[in-house]
């Protein structure tokens, strides 16, 4: 089937076969690697992107339902003016360690001070709930979101 | 995990979507947010041959107070019940089952009406519609009808839908103003509820109370229900939770671990009201 996905503003045309996720459709078709693939159960958030500005686990999207729709990963984040506050607050408070979880990590904290721009802590870190870090023990990465809050927020 | 292969159709209304239904039978399933679904597709737990997107039906999500009841379409997401002002007032107990779904972008997709046709024994927002004592209403080749809370969950992952019917609304009594309450207990944040209760004050006096991972469907807690009923204090009637439930003995909890849960949230969920 044919799908037309815009993704970081670009549209995309691709005949896809129906059952194609999303992150595939990224990763594959498109050479976006940025967004990875964890556990591929919709469970760690590694895949994180927005869709319509709404944070979604890819790994559980299939590309034909973000048909028509847009589509922002990571690699959509940083602009002419560089990186995005909540990428400048992972590297600032080094919310990262190994850097697998940090693509879905920035995704979901993204969306989250889209919704609250001054989130608690508490907040944050159920915001974060759907993602898994094995190496900072969040910590670093509460501390990088509420840097983010501070300095610019979800743009 | 890449699902096996299947068609995929996107309906553009209702009719359609029943259309399609009736066209492809067995073969069929509906998709919704897909969050149950999917992964059940990529574990090959599920098979269909045909995928029916109804995802994009905007007439089937909205959240309506209609005099004393509140409508929900089958397509209100999670994330939706979470924060309507409609449910807040009238049926605060779906926003505090809605609000301990999964996370957020499993909330930003999942829908009530998919989470209550995929009729998991340990779904949230099940316990929260029946204790409520929710309608679900259903559309069909042979029209609409409306199916108690109480006789829809069947069996594991099973419901009472016939073959070609299509879940569009949830019908609640509005219960504005009566306390409420919702506990669960999982092992990891992420997981489903081990087990879980919905208490929900009656307005003619009494408490509903439901509980999820106590069986093959979410039961009504009916002898605690009995109990309050004839005056037995809180603390007391929390003990007979488990009475009558068969609860599933496996590697997430034993039957016995189950049964002590639910004594102890629902004595805290009673405490809570």
């Amino acid at each position: 089937m044919r799908v037309e996905i815009t993704v970081n503003g670009q549209p995309h045309t691709r005949e896809v076969e129906p059952r194609l996720l999303l992150v595939h459709f990224l990763r594959d078709t498109l050479s976006l690697t940025g967004t990875h693939i964890g556990c591929d159960t919709s469970s760690c958030g590694a895949c994180t992107v927005l869709l319509d500005g709404v944070a979604v686990k890819s790994c559980t999207v299939l590309a034909a339902q973000a048909d028509g729709r847009a589509v922002t990963t990571i690699e959509g984040l940083a602009g002419e003016d560089g990186l995005s506050p909540v990428q400048e607050g992972f590297r600032q408070c080094h919310g990262l360690q190994c850097g697998f979880c940090t693509p879905g990590m920035v995704m979901a904290a993204t969306a989250l001070l889209a919704e609250r721009p001054d989130p608690t802590e508490q907040e944050i870190r159920n915001g974060l709930k759907g993602n898994m870090c094995r190496c900072t023990g969040y910590q670093m990465i509460v501390e990088s979101v509420r840097w983010a809050a501070a300095n610019g927020g979800a743009r | 995990m890449i699902p096996a292969g299947f068609s995929y159709v996107r309906a553009g209304s209702v009719e359609e979507a029943l259309d399609e239904l009736s066209r492809h039978g067995d073969a069929a399933r509906l998709l919704a947010g897909g969050h149950s679904l999917l992964p059940a597709m990529k574990l090959r737990r599920a098979e269909p041959g045909v995928l029916i997107d109804i995802g994009r039906l905007g007439e089937l999500s909205y959240v309506r107070a209609d005099g004393d009841r509140i409508a929900v379409g089958a397509l209100t997401t999670h994330r939706i019940l979470e924060r309507d002002p409609v449910v807040a007032e009238g049926a605060p107990l779906l926003a505090a089952a809605a609000r301990r779904i999964g996370d957020q972008q499993v909330r930003n997709r999942g829908t009530i009406g998919g989470s209550l046709a995929h009729a998991d024994p340990a779904a949230d927002l099940a316990a929260a519609v029946l204790a409520l004592d929710g309608v679900l209403v259903a559309r069909g080749p042979s029209g609409v009808r409306e199916i108690p809370a109480r006789e829809f969950f069947t069996g594991r992952h099973r419901n009472a839908l016939a073959a070609g019917e299509l879940l569009t609304e949830i019908r609640l009594p509005a219960a504005a103003g009566l306390s409420q309450a919702f506990e669960k207990f999982s092992r990891r944040a992420l997981d489903w509820a081990v087990v879980g209760v919905a208490a929900q004050a009656r307005p003619g006096g009494g408490t509903a109370i439901a509980l999820i991972g106590m069986g093959p469907t979410p039961v009504r807690a009916t002898a605690v229900e009995e109990a309050l009923a004839a005056g037995v204090p809180a603390a007391e009637a929390a003990r007979l939770a488990a009475r009558g439930c068969e609860p599933p003995d496996n590697a997430v909890a034993s039957a016995a671990y189950r049964a002590h849960l639910a004594e102890v949230l629902v004595a805290r969920a009673l405490a809570a009201l």
